[in-house]
């Protein structure tokens, strides 16, 4: 229940902001939001519910992140993505695909001594934006391909 | 207990590189059978790989990792000989750990 009514609040108050206020008045235990925060994340059906569910404001653009997607898709199932960050201090790689049912793909986290480097593998429903979400040192930073799919990777 | 996984991994110059083949479905929970019913959602939700004990990755995975998830990382660090193991979970509870030895 309070995941959902902080949806809403979130949802009422633009996302800005909100999260670290919740948190500050005791509402979401801090230990509890690290987890719960990701894995509700995943349910989020657009770009600013995602953004809002990992609790980022507003992500700078940055060329420092290496997205290699495929421009066309053949086979939405199989879409290869790989990100390589050479921001200092890496925590974090999201990676995003906008107009899927669900935005949010998957999340990796780099222990000291991993390289901030990852391939995977991601289905896609039609024609969208990829977007690759670093967290380094503390903040967000974001790039984004455009990823044209000729067959869509949901559905029967 | 889910399939086995695929792994590979091989150290040059000081940098291990792992690649993994998970066996899974990866269930959407959007998609219809034959008969119009959706199929619920199975997918694996968490992977973490170690070396000696230590956590090199993690990730959690949501809907949209294709079927079969491929992933490919790299660490500092690792020899010829010792063990990457490769763990994950997934919605059902699920759960399969395998190990490969570095080439």
């Amino acid at each position: 229940m309070i995941n959902l009514e902080r949806r809403k609040a979130l949802k009422a108050g633009g996302g800005l902001g909100l999260l670290g206020l919740f948190a500050a008045i005791g509402l979401i235990r801090p230990g509890m939001a690290a987890v719960e925060t990701k894995l509700f994340a995943f349910d989020a059906k657009s770009m600013n519910e995602a953004l809002d569910a990992l609790g980022v404001i507003i992500p700078q653009s940055s060329e420092a992140i290496h997205l290699t997607v495929p421009e066309i898709a053949e086979n939405g199932a199989v879409v290869p993505v790989t990100v390589l960050s050479s921001l200092a201090n890496t925590e974090q790689i999201h990676i995003l695909v906008e107009k899927n049912p669900n935005v949010l793909a998957a999340n990796f986290t780099f222990p000291e001594g991993t390289e901030s480097f990852v391939t995977t593998r991601v289905k896609m429903k039609e024609t969208s934006m990829v977007i690759a979400l670093v967290k380094a040192d503390g903040k967000f930073y974001r790039i984004a391909k455009e990823v044209k799919v000729t067959a869509g990777g949901c559905g029967g | 207990m889910g399939n086995p996984m695929k792994i590979r991994a091989s150290v040059k110059d000081g940098v291990t590189e792992v690649k993994v083949l998970m066996q899974h479905e990866m269930e959407t929970g959007l998609r219809k059978d034959a008969d119009g019913k959706l199929v619920p959602a199975w997918h694996i939700t968490e992977v973490k790989a170690q070396h000696n004990g230590k956590t090199v990755l993690e990730g959690q995975f949501g809907t949209a990792v294709s079927k079969n998830p491929y992933l490919v990382f790299r660490f500092k660090g690792g020899a010829p000989g010792e063990k990457i193991s490769v763990n994950w979970v997934d919605n059902k509870g699920d759960t399969r750990s395998d190990e490969a030895e570095i080439s």
